[in-house]
């Protein structure tokens, strides 16, 4: 697929200069393992994505695998937000709400072209990609992504899980939202991570 | 069957014989009979058509609207009538001059059905429909303030900043859905959780 092969995993080394003994680094390694391979996720199906995230987690494609045997439809139980679909803006304070429901650790998975940038719809409704809305780990690029595809970026965030630290306190931080705004990114971010792009960019050639 | 022309459906001469001057225009386009009507006298016109014993539309598939490019052509509100014991289609249409307000009458007293099909004209139109009994924003929430997005004048991407767009699409409750209006299936009422009757009984407005 020209995709490079996934890094290989990781060698837990001693590094005497830093603060971590043998036991927390076992003891990461293990929480780690145990966690990159149990990951519920809570599936945010909008549109056709999400029928492809069926036929993933169906048995030909068997998300089960990956330790994903159970699809969390209640937030509060669940690890990975899968957001497979369009996100219009009636939408936003919905999966804004589902993801501070979800307890910590959590992670995101942005699947297909209009979760992770809005896709072909530049318009009027539709959010030009949720990590405007919420931090997103996992892009999967795709209109739908094939089952593979998002196959492949399960395991990137797995590999993601797996480098992970309990002595990094940062990465449990909850998302702080502006008071005044309720953005969790500048606005100026915002407007620039929306830009239209490609042939989007021609989109008004009527002169309308 | 002729593009134009062609035998027109039997309504189109008896309305001219019953309204006279309200009816303005008769086009049959591959055999479909548009009557182009009074604006004003709509109400009236549908509730004859309904109850006529040699019309019986008794079914209004959809209502619209259209705006054509050029800008001097009026908005046009268009009903789609069908006949079930005839079986027979009529499409009536009225002309909504622009710059003057746009506003014709409703026909919810005849057909039920058009309660939620003229909020949605409205909510994409802007055209105002006279004795609707609950004329919200239906597709839009509540709080959309850009204007009415199937406009020509509408920008694809709205009249605001994506940041802005954002902020004010965050900032709606997703549990505030409903108002007292939505519920006046009153029998409903009862059946709510608690809570949420509390919050109605205290008269909360949803929308602002």
């Amino acid at each position: 697929m020209g995709l490079t092969s996934p890094p290989a995993p990781r060698v837990v080394t001693h590094d005497p200069e830093s603060q971590e003994s043998w036991i927390t680094t076992r003891l990461d390694f293990l929480v780690n393992w145990s966690r990159a391979n149990s990951l519920w996720p809570m599936p945010f199906g909008t549109a056709c994505c999400a029928i492809e995230f069926m036929a993933t987690a169906a048995s030909g494609f068997d998300l089960a695998r990956f330790g994903m045997e159970r699809m969390s439809f209640s937030p509060r139980q669940a690890d990975v937000l899968i957001c497979a679909g369009r996100v219009p803006f009636k939408l936003a304070p919905v999966i804004r709400r589902i993801w501070q429901q979800m307890p910590q650790p959590k992670w995101c998975i942005s699947m297909g072209a209009c979760a992770s940038s809005g896709g072909m719809f530049d318009n009027y409704a539709v959010v030009q990609g949720i990590d405007t809305i919420i931090p997103v780990d996992v892009y999967v690029p795709g209109c739908p992504p094939r089952p593979e595809g998002l196959m492949y970026g399960i395991m990137m965030l797995q590999e993601k899980v797996k480098r992970e630290k309990m002595a990094d306190a940062a990465l449990r931080n909850e998302m702080e939202t502006d008071p005044a705004s309720g953005l969790h990114i500048p606005p100026q971010a915002i407007d620039e991570l929306s830009e239209p792009f490609g042939n989007s960019v021609h989109q008004t050639r009527s002169g309308l | 069957m002729p593009h134009r022309g062609g035998p027109a459906n039997p309504a189109a001469d008896a309305l001219r014989g019953r309204f006279g001057s309200a009816v303005q225009q008769v086009d049959v386009v591959w055999g479909e009979t548009s009557v182009y009507v009074d604006g004003n006298r709509v109400l009236e016109i549908a509730r004859w058509l309904h109850d006529d014993p040699g019309q019986r539309y008794d079914y209004l598939s959809d209502v619209t609207a259209v705006e054509y490019r050029d800008p001097e052509q009026p908005l046009e509100v268009v009903w789609h009538l069908r006949s079930l014991p005839y079986r027979r289609f009529l499409r009536l249409k009225a002309k909504l001059i622009k710059g003057t307000p746009l506003e014709v009458d409703s026909v919810w007293p005849v057909y039920k059905g058009a309660d939620w099909l003229e909020r949605e004209c409205y909510d994409m139109f802007g055209v105002t429909f006279r004795g609707h009994p609950d004329l919200r924003r239906i597709l839009m929430w509540e709080q959309y303030r850009e204007g009415y997005p199937l406009r020509k004048d509408f920008p694809l991407r709205g009249r605001f900043s994506r940041a802005e767009q954002l902020r004010q699409a965050l900032a709606a409750n997703p549990e505030a859905r409903y108002s007292m209006e939505e519920l006046t299936i009153a029998q409903a009422f009862e059946d709510l959780p608690e809570a949420m009757r509390q919050r109605l009984a205290s008269g909360e407005k949803t929308g602002e």
